[in-house]
């Protein structure tokens, strides 16, 4: 077995660190040893983006990315959406809009909006389809998503939070 | 799927990472994007002892003009391409590949040079890059080496980049004016390979005839194709639509696709027809 190497992460803001094996997956250093299992495994083939997360501001899928290679770095998960018991604007949005059934999709859908809203905040549909373009939904028919994000979108104009 | 065991090495400068290559041999891999190379540690294609992680290495991620070229780094990744300004405005056969590569959070990561370094006849920068007439720029142990696009891409997954070498710098010539390129790839679903894709730039005279001319194929044989036949009919000449279907019928002959799930090679070579076409009119369109 491969020497184990320290990685430390701030996640969600809290700084975590364990010591790994180089060929640990990001997604499986978040589910198992952070224990944070909103990030989903999908696809594990770089497909589906159930396990997008957030990674120095840039959306990444976490199956296709060694933990080591995140020492250093700022992670935001689904868990870190939610601020003061209060739900994302982007959540709040997939829950009126229907945004979701099963919700297998979700954590990783709304990673990949957040970032999108992070970096144009006045998205047109087009835009939204674009940012989700590595995403993949079985149920909705992405029609409720993209009017989630819209719904998300208006109300952080509207100087909601974030 | 978890990926088999290895070392895991990260220098901080390239002389690090090219004696690293240098001590541990083939049984080494250089580690950047990682969107090739980490599906298929999972899937056993690849069984490194030891990754190279280049990523920390400053100063390789950098979109410049510089001189006569267009200066791409080692370490400049899709969605840097897809956001530049530089790119979107002179170079639009870029911006139109990069764009169609996989999908944003894969471009986020995934580096133009690993795109050509995989050797992948699949990936969509050969073609542009045969187009356009590149150079990589090899780092290795007795410095820099260049290497003409032309020469690089030796097989299937196969460059011409030594075990040692790391592709520090992508070239491309600044295009004079009455420049312009496209590129259209055909996918099933965003984030596929192409079923085929063209890629074309050119350069007018005063005339209006073409006076420079590359076309790229992407997935239609064991190696990017440059489909040097239409090239040389169509040199010199006017692009009218019965030349534009010349060059787009002589690139299809010139693909040598295989049959899979994404189509017969009857089809794929008709999809290259059809895409030449759309390229060099796209391309015409952006000269003139």
């Amino acid at each position: 077995m491969a020497k184990k190497q320290l990685v430390h992460i701030k996640v969600n803001g809290r700084d975590r660190e364990a010591m790994v094996e180089p060929r640990l997956l990001l997604v499986h250093f978040i589910r198992e040893v952070l224990e944070l299992t909103g990030t989903h495994v999908g696809c594990d083939t770089t497909h589906c983006g159930a396990c997008t997360v957030v990674l120095d501001g840039k959306t990444v899928k976490s199956c296709t990315l060694f933990a080591v290679q995140a020492d250093g770095s700022e992670l935001l998960t689904v868990e870190g959406l939610m601020k003061d018991g209060k739900l994302h604007p982007l959540q709040e949005g997939f829950k009126e809009e229907h945004g979701l059934q099963c919700g297998f999709c979700t954590p990783g859908m709304l990673m990949s909006s957040y970032a999108l809203l992070q970096k144009n905040n006045k998205p047109n549909e087009e835009d939204i389809r674009w940012g989700i373009s590595g995403n993949l939904c079985r149920c909705t028919g992405y029609q409720n998503i993209v009017k989630a994000v819209q719904y998300a979108a208006g109300k952080m104009a509207q100087g909601g939070t974030r | 799927m978890i990926p088999p065991a290895f070392e895991y090495l990260r220098p901080k400068t390239i002389p690090e990472a090219i004696s690293f290559l240098k001590q541990y041999g083939d049984d080494a891999k250089i580690l950047s994007g990682g969107q090739s190379l980490i599906p298929m540690m999972k899937f056993r294609l690849a069984r490194p002892g030891y990754l190279v992680d280049i990523n920390r290495i400053s100063g390789l991620a950098y979109i410049k003009e510089e001189g006569d070229f267009l200066k791409i780094g080692g370490l400049t990744r899709e969605s840097e391409l897809e956001g530049s300004e530089l790119i979107r405005s002179k170079y639009p056969i870029i911006f139109d590949t990069a764009r169609v590569i996989a999908d944003p959070q894969v471009r986020n990561l995934a580096t133009v040079a690993g795109n050509l370094a995989h050797g992948d006849p699949a990936n969509d920068h050969p073609a542009t890059m045969l187009a356009l007439g590149a150079q990589v720029v090899a780092t290795g142990p007795k410095g820099e080496r260049v290497i003409p696009i032309g020469q690089f891409f030796v097989t299937l997954f196969t460059t011409a980049l030594e075990h040692d070498e790391i592709v520090t710098e992508i070239r491309i010539p600044t295009p004079p004016p009455r420049s312009g390129g496209a590129y259209f790839k055909l996918e099933r679903k965003v984030g596929d390979f192409a079923t085929a894709a063209v890629a074309a730039q050119l350069t007018l005279d005063d005339k209006g005839s073409c006076q420079k001319v590359g076309i790229g194929l992407t997935n239609v044989g064991p190696t990017p194709i440059e489909a040097k036949k239409a090239e040389d009919f169509v040199r010199g000449k006017k692009l009218d639509d019965a030349n534009i279907q010349e060059t787009a019928a002589l690139a299809a002959g010139e693909a040598q696709p295989s049959a899979d799930l994404r189509g017969s090679a009857e089809y794929k070579k008709g999809l290259v027809k059809e895409l030449t076409k759309r390229a060099l009119s796209q391309a015409l369109l952006r000269a003139t």
